[in-house]
């Protein structure tokens, strides 16, 4: 543990997103992650930072929370680009929205690829119902589809893409080569058979083993299924080698030079387990990395005060507190820190270890550490041992209501120095792994991100050069 | 009491954790209850810090009192072959409809398929009996997917009625349907103060109560306790800074007078304070959100350090202690 907090200057180099947005190079940003992590958020949020810009985009989101969709205007669900209200436009940029229609895309497709009559046979099979509308994958397959679209479209300086709330980032990647290569497969060649030969002497051609094959499929699922499947495959059977074209030249637009991927992931075990993951298939894929965008990551005008010192200190407010109209300050402060330490664990947790156990001392002292400056005293007090009575002698006793407060103020700052140190220790295991991805930090919002205003403020985050402050 | 606890949730806001300490939670006092995933991601095996699990049921944890976790990993293909098995003898036709990618056609092409035979395990589980005619397990508990696919996954009877109306998948959806309307089940659903999750919380009910599934309890997770309120920060607004300046500076941290260190701690501390005042309010509106579902709640704390094994069985108390779910 010790070891894991001295090797914090490990540091990233810089992605610089505007750079990134600005380049006329850039035609695709793709912002990849783990499910939750603000993937459309940050999509959304370069979307209306390149347009004020100057850039003419489209962003193309999946899912989106339901009041960002309002605020940009796009809540219906109609597969067509929206021009986005209330972007700034004096640049000469504009900014386009979509949300993704899985199904509507995927009939469009099919549409596209058979005439009318066939069409609609396929529109109504009960199996390319269940397939357009539930596959494990076809979400995926659809937005690369969609981004093809856009792309061969060519009227957009630069698609934004998001991707899909799956379980891992790789899923993007994944999915539609496993739904080509499904939809390809040995077995619904076996089903087709029967189905080409039709009525006429049919059953002849196929050998006894097929035959005993569908006949355990149609006992397994009623004959009707088999039916319905075998004229769904008959009737796709044009379109096959079409999607695993498709899915093919959406691949290759992946691995283009002016493709970008940001992975966006919040400072958590998890999640940049799942970005290095990720970082690393993209490097096999030869798919171009942009960066890591590390989102909700937390920071703290008051980084100089640790939160041991902090707790102490809360401890010997409240105490003072207590003991009024006592005189006398409560003399007890080397207790007062741990009670402190193990008040501020949230209940239910009586294992984990209390505040600053993972972090030595020489840390809680900084180079600056805490000295009154004013008073002329030092105040390298130990962390357990704050002085209340010594300080007390200078000042007048603060109200009760004002130590609580105080008090109140320390230990949420304590909780924060603990989040920020928990942060930049998975950070920089992240780092210590790659230290050749470039990463922008977006801070976290109190609130959710609702509006432009919002998305502006997450742009302004993401272009700004991370942490000099905690150097 | 329900049998077959559902638990589902929006991506993320802890479904396996929830699940997995109330499996735990359920084992107390010696009862025997069983863990199930479906999604094949061995996130039961990571939790308990143990191997990736096999498709067969085997102990992973003891819980307080004697009672033993069980856990499975139900794979889909795994259990369309010992289904095939178990009605058709297939033997060696199930392996050669393995190798035609059959089986993958089978599970894949049509998610209702898959999600029957993935409940089917799981029921099939609930209503087993030893020779004494008494119930293996005691409660089985599900990592089910989450709340945007729930519905679809569990209501597998519709699903699997437009594709099979007859036959023996037909038969299999119906069994499963009759457990998973009945008491028997509860779904649960995991969330956090967030409006994203509360959103998606609010209409998987919905959906699941329009499908006549019994929703159970909503267990609000990684919950933080209010350092401070409002009240509090009007205090700090009335300008009491220089109370507050005295205060930290009694408390060792420097001068209170302009520009001394306690002093200078004032803005950024009041910032943070803002913050946190946002984000109760934020938190306490959703809170507001989900009490309004008329449903019972479970809280469960932010463990600070992330979630081991013995924050694991904290959790379990913590659930137990907030009465049955
Ligand atoms: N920097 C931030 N500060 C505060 N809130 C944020 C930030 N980034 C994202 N959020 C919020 O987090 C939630 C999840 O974000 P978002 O929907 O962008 O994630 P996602 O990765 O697209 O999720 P999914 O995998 O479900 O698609 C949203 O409510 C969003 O407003
Ligand atoms: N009460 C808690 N305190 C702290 N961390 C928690 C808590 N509950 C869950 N976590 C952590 O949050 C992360 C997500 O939890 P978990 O994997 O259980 O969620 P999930 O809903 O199953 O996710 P997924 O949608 O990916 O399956 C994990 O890292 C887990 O350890
Ligand atoms: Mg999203
Ligand atoms: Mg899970």
């Amino acid at each position: 543990m010790t070891s894991d907090v001295m090797t914090l200057t490990a540091s990233a180099p810089w992605l610089e997103v505007d750079a990134l947005i600005d380049d006329p190079g850039t035609r695709i940003v793709v912002c990849c992650g783990a499910g939750g992590v603000g993937k459309t958020t940050t999509a959304a949020a370069l979307g209306v930072r390149a347009a004020e810009r100057g850039r003419k985009v489209v962003v193309l989101t999946i899912d989106p929370a339901r009041r960002l969709a309002q605020s940009m205007g796009i809540s219906e669900l109609d597969n067509v680009p929206r021009q986005v209200k209330g972007v700034d436009e004096a640049a000469g940029g504009e900014l386009h929205a979509m949300m993704l229609d899985m199904k509507r895309t995927f009939d469009e497709i099919v549409e596209g690829h058979a005439d009318a009559e066939r069409a609609r046979a396929i529109l109504e099979n009960p199996f390319y119902q269940s397939l357009s509308a539930g596959f494990a994958g076809t979400q995926e397959y659809m937005a690369m589809e969609k981004l093809g679209q856009l792309r061969a479209g060519d009227a957009w300086d630069l698609i934004v893409v998001d991707t899909p709330p799956s379980r891992s980032a790789l899923d993007f990647l994944d999915a539609p080569k496993r739904l080509g290569s499904f939809l390809d497969g040995k077995f619904i060649r076996v089903l087709m058979a029967p189905a080409k030969v039709g009525g006429r002497a049919g059953m002849k051609f196929l050998n006894v083993g097929m035959s005993m094959m569908t006949g355990t499929l149609s006992k397994l699922m009623g004959g009707q299924l088999l039916r319905d499947v075998q004229t769904f495959v008959a009737a796709m059977d044009t379109m096959f080698g079409g999607f695993r074209t498709r899915a093919d030249a959406t691949y290759r637009l992946l691995q283009a030079p002016g493709t970008a991927f940001l992975v966006v992931a919040a400072p958590e075990r998890d999640a940049l387990r799942e970005a290095a993951y990720f970082v690393e298939r993209l490097a096999a894929e030869q798919m171009p990395l942009a960066g890591l965008v590390l989102n909700r990551v937390h920071g703290s005008g008051a980084d100089q005060l640790s939160a041991e010192r902090a707790l102490a200190a809360a401890e010997a407010l409240t105490e003072s507190c207590a003991d009024r109209p006592a005189e006398e300050p409560g003399p007890a402060t080397g207790g007062a820190a741990d009670g402190g330490a193990v008040d501020a664990s949230p209940d239910g947790d009586p294992n984990s270890p209390p505040y600053g156990a993972g972090s030595p001392p020489a840390e809680n002292l900084g180079p600056d550490g805490i000295v009154d400056l004013a008073a002329g005293k030092t105040g390298s007090r130990t962390p357990g041992g704050p002085s209340p009575a010594a300080a007390a002698e200078h000042t007048a006793s603060p109200s009760t209501s004002a130590a609580h407060l105080a008090a109140g103020l320390l230990r949420l700052h304590a909780e924060r120095m603990q989040v920020l140190a928990r942060e930049r220790r998975t950070r920089d295991r992240f780092t210590a792994l790659h230290p050749e991805v470039p990463v922008a930090e977006v801070a976290a919002l109190p609130g959710d991100v609702h509006d432009l205003a919002g998305l502006r403020a997450i742009g302004d985050r993401l272009a700004l050069r991370p942490g000099e402050a905690d150097g | 009491m329900s049998r077959l606890h559902v638990v589902s949730g929006k991506g993320g806001t802890g479904k396996t954790t929830v699940a997995a300490a109330l499996a735990l939670a359920l084992a107390t006092e010696g009862r025997r209850t069983l863990l199930v995933e479906v999604e094949g991601r061995q996130g039961i095996a990571q939790l308990f810090e143990t191997e990736a699990l096999p498709y067969e049921e085997r102990k992973i944890a003891v819980a307080p009192g004697g009672g033993e976790v069980h856990a499975l990993a139900i794979d889909a293909e795994r259990a369309l072959l010992d289904y095939l098995q178990m009605f058709y003898k297939l033997g060696g036709a199930g392996r050669a409809l393995k190798k035609l990618g059959a089986i993958d056609f089978a599970t894949t092409i049509a998610p209702g398929l898959r999600d029957v035979l993935l409940t089917g395990k799981a029921c099939e589980a609930v209503r087993r009996k030893d020779k004494s005619g008494a119930f293996v397990y005691d409660a089985v508990v599900m990592d089910a997917p989450p709340t945007g696919r729930i519905t679809r996954f569990l209501n597998v009877n519709d699903e699997v009625a437009g594709l099979a109306k007859i036959g023996p998948i037909h038969n299999q959806a119906q069994a499963v349907m009759r457990v998973l309307k009945s008491p028997e089940t509860a779904v649960h659903l995991v969330t956090l103060l967030e409006e994203m999750p509360v959103q998606e919380t609010a209409d998987g009910i919905a959906e699941l109560r329009a499908a006549g599934i019994p929703v159970g309890g909503v267990v609000i997770n990684m919950t933080r306790p209010a350092l401070l309120d409002n009240g509090d920060l009007e205090v700090a607004a009335r300008g009491a800074r220089a109370g507050i300046a005295k205060a930290l500076s009694q408390a060792g941290l420097g001068g209170a007078r302009r520009g001394g260190l306690a002093e200078r701690l004032i803005d950024p501390l009041l910032e943070q304070a803002r913050e946190h005042a946002e984000r109760v309010e934020l938190e306490r509106a959703q809170y507001a959100e989900l009490t309004a579902l008329g449903l019972p709640t479970y809280e469960l704390g932010l463990l600070p350090e992330g979630v081991d094994l013995a924050g694991l069985y904290g959790l379990a108390r913590d659930l137990r202690r907030q009465g049955p779910i």
